[in-house]
């Protein structure tokens, strides 16, 4: 893998989003340097969602500019993409499969994983025996769990999670608050939403509040 | 950590787990099969049960089936990765999504459009077709239902996550698939009257080309757009 | 320079205001156009040595067909320039289209069928322009179908710009296949007239009746597209002091 030209770093400038009439946030701007957190916060339905799809590149912005390691987003779009972990709402787990499977045949369309790999990842969120289970058989905070595997493994910078605590008991969210603090600790970026406090030191932290 | 795993292998990947999942779902996959061939009876039933006159609308009715019968199978190509969300990991992968969406467009039809074209003899016999026909018929089937496969895809990506897309999918598709069977349906008669098919199977050669090459960017736009 | 130019006219007020100005423009000289058009095809041209008079009826049916692939290609073309520079007025001209485009391709087909009425014995014969005309119909409902099954409007712009460009790609595909299918057939074709090149006689109603339709088209599409925009805009403040009276 080639060295990158400069650090981990995301910035949004300006940002406009519009859905039909209305704007769902405008004005956002933000800068996240290696090691350090974005924490979206806002009551339901303020666009944190919208926010967090439009930096992935999966809603169109009407205005402003994302620029990652310094560089516009757009003008390279596949580059950012591959140094990019997302885990959405909807958590892009096939249910006939495996959770081994799962991880095997999605991260390994970018990076070259085996089957230990995948079972290694799976261990780290306390998945145990249950990841030789279809995903149609386990709850829905073992799905979550497993989603989480998948960021593990990409090895990506960059991690922009949506509510990953949801459907988690205590234990699960005090495990992926370790995982998030290990992941800024190696140098990577995060920009998470969720409700729940972040288990992080206060210069790993930012905050940034819709609606 | 690892290397990134080059584009070739990434589709050949994603191909392979559409066939594995598709074995898990084996019932799905074979209803689009019996869809034509129940079509394929209902023309005796309509028409007249001799052989000799059938051998007449042969051709325009396993082109009809066929095309009725990929159209139904288009439901299986996007919408369950929509519904559960690895569609737009598909997108954010960095892998190029066009292809991405190729490889799934091929696994596709090597689990609907290949079992169609090799019933299709079959169905051929059945509707009058003489023996010294199924050659040709299975090339034109062939290059058919290759075109038919990227051209359904972008009916597919378009009507994503509409309600009662079924419909509006078809009265998408049928139009834009007139050319495929103006010249398949073309190829099978002549094939069946004994004549040479060359003609008419170019040009089904040259449609197939066109789709492969520029079906995928419009499926791929077509999904970006219905992921907003 | 000519950019400028273009994002000028991208922008809505400015469109509208322009479009208000040039609607008459258009308008006139298409009734004009096509009441004096009408007035020669109908009274002065001669009659057609093999259908008589009543080959009459292309100087409604041929401009109308013609139209009928130009509007289509409007579309296509202002879809793709939204879709690319993301202008909502190309998009507003496009959503304006298909109901004109559809219109004109069912004026085609009845006054096709009603023209080979007389030679045929019949109101339909599998005629490849015909074909190709309700080929063409069925293109147009599928692209405003698409656009009413989506109700986020800049999703349905782009989702059915999409579609419109496969279309406009497909249409030569598809013309050319249907007179390839029916060359083989040898079904009747009897949209021709009996002498090989047209006497200016015959000639010039009908360029004055295409030339009519298509100012008429483009009047009315100025029309239905600021009728568009008002929609789209309708939260903004420009269209606030239009509707107020404050705008032209």
């Amino acid at each position: 893998m080639t060295t990158p030209s400069r650090p981990p770093h995301l910035a949004g400038h300006d940002l406009h989003l519009w859905r039909g009439d209305r704007a769902v946030f405008s004005g956002i701007g933000f800068e996240v340097a290696a090691g350090v957190c974005l924490q979206v916060t806002g009551p339901n339905g303020a666009g944190k969602t919208s926010l967090l799809r439009a930096l992935c590149g999966l809603l169109p912005l009407e205005r402003g500019r994302v620029q990652w390691r310094g560089a516009e987003v757009h003008a390279d779009l596949g580059a950012f993409h591959a140094e990019l972990a997302y885990l959405g709402h909807d958590i892009g787990l096939k249910s006939d499969l495996t959770a081994v499977e799962n991880l095997y045949y999605e991260v390994g369309l970018r990076r070259r994983v085996d089957r230990a790999a995948a079972t290694a990842a799976l261990e780290q969120v306390g998945l145990g025996p249950a990841m030789h289970q279809d995903i149609r058989h386990m709850s829905a905070g073992q799905k979550r769990r497993v989603a989480f595997a998948r960021v593990l493994l990409c090895a990506c910078p960059l991690w922009i999670l949506d509510e990953p605590t949801s459907n988690l008991d205590a234990a699960g969210q005090a495990l992926i608050g370790t995982l998030l603090a290990a992941h800024l600790r190696a140098g990577g970026v995060a920009v998470v939403a969720t409700h729940q406090a972040l288990p992080l030191p206060a210069e790993s932290l930012r905050s940034l509040v819709l609606g | 950590m690892s290397a990134r795993v080059p584009v070739l292998q990434a589709g050949l990947r994603l191909m392979s787990r559409d066939l594995r999942l598709a074995m898990r779902r084996a019932g799905d996959w074979l209803q689009p099969l019996v869809f034509f061939l129940v079509v394929t009876t209902l023309f005796p039933l309509a028409l007249n049960p001799e052989l000799s006159r059938l051998r007449d609308v042969a051709p325009g009715a396993l082109w009809v089936a066929g095309l009725l019968s990929s159209l139904l199978a288009l439901e299986l190509l996007f919408r369950e990765d929509s519904l559960d969300g690895s569609l737009e990991q598909l997108a954010i992968s960095g892998v190029p999504f066009a292809w991405l969406l190729w490889a799934k467009t091929v696994a596709h039809w090597l689990l609907t459009g290949l079992p169609l074209v090799l019933v299709a003899p079959l169905a051929a016999t059945a509707l009058g077709a003489p023996a010294a026909a199924i050659p040709g018929v299975l090339a034109a089937l062939l290059l058919g239902s290759l075109a038919l496969s990227q051209l359904g895809a972008i009916g597919a990506a378009l009507t994503l996550g509409l309600r009662r897309s079924g419909v509006l999918q078809a009265v998408i598709v049928l139009p834009l698939a007139v050319p495929v069977l103006i010249f398949g349906a073309r190829a099978t008669a002549l094939a069946i009257a004994g004549e040479p098919i060359a003609p008419p199977l170019y040009l089904l050669g040259a449609l197939v080309v066109l789709g492969v090459t520029l079906a995928p960017l419009a499926a791929a736009a077509a999904v970006r757009i219905s992921l907003e | 320079m000519a950019w400028t130019w273009f994002h000028r006219f991208g922008s809505p007020p400015y469109f509208y205001r322009v479009a208000g100005t040039l609607t008459p423009w258009f308008a006139w000289p298409a009734g004009v156009l096509c009441v004096a058009g009408l007035v020669a095809g109908l009274a002065l041209a001669p009659p057609d040595y093999q259908q008589g008079d009543g080959f009459r009826i292309i100087y409604v049916h041929a401009p109308a067909a013609w139209l009928s692939l130009m509007v289509y290609t409007v579309m296509a073309v202002s879809a793709a320039v939204g879709l690319i520079w993301r202008m909502p007025v190309a998009h507003a001209l496009s959503a304006a289209c298909p109901v004109i485009g559809a219109s004109f391709t069912f004026v085609a087909l009845v006054t096709g069928s009603l023209w080979g009425r007389p030679m045929w014995g019949t109101f339909w014969e599998w005629d490849p322009r015909l074909t190709s005309e309700l080929l063409l119909l069925f293109l147009y409902l599928g692209y405003m179908w698409i656009r009413s099954a989506i109700e986020d409007t800049a999703r349905a712009d782009r989702a059915s710009a999409v579609l419109a460009i496969v279309g406009v790609v497909n249409v030569p595909i598809i013309h050319y296949s249907v007179l390839w299918w029916n060359s083989l057939h040898q079904a009747p074709s009897v949209m021709k007239l009996g002498r090989p090149t047209m006497p200016a006689s015959m000639l010039v109603p009908l360029l004055m009746m295409l030339l009519g339709f298509t100012l008429y088209f483009a009047a009315l599409l100025l029309v239905r597209a600021r009728g568009e925009l008002l929609r789209r805009e309708r939260s903004t403040r420009w269209v606030a002091e239009v509707i107020g009276g404050a705008g032209p």
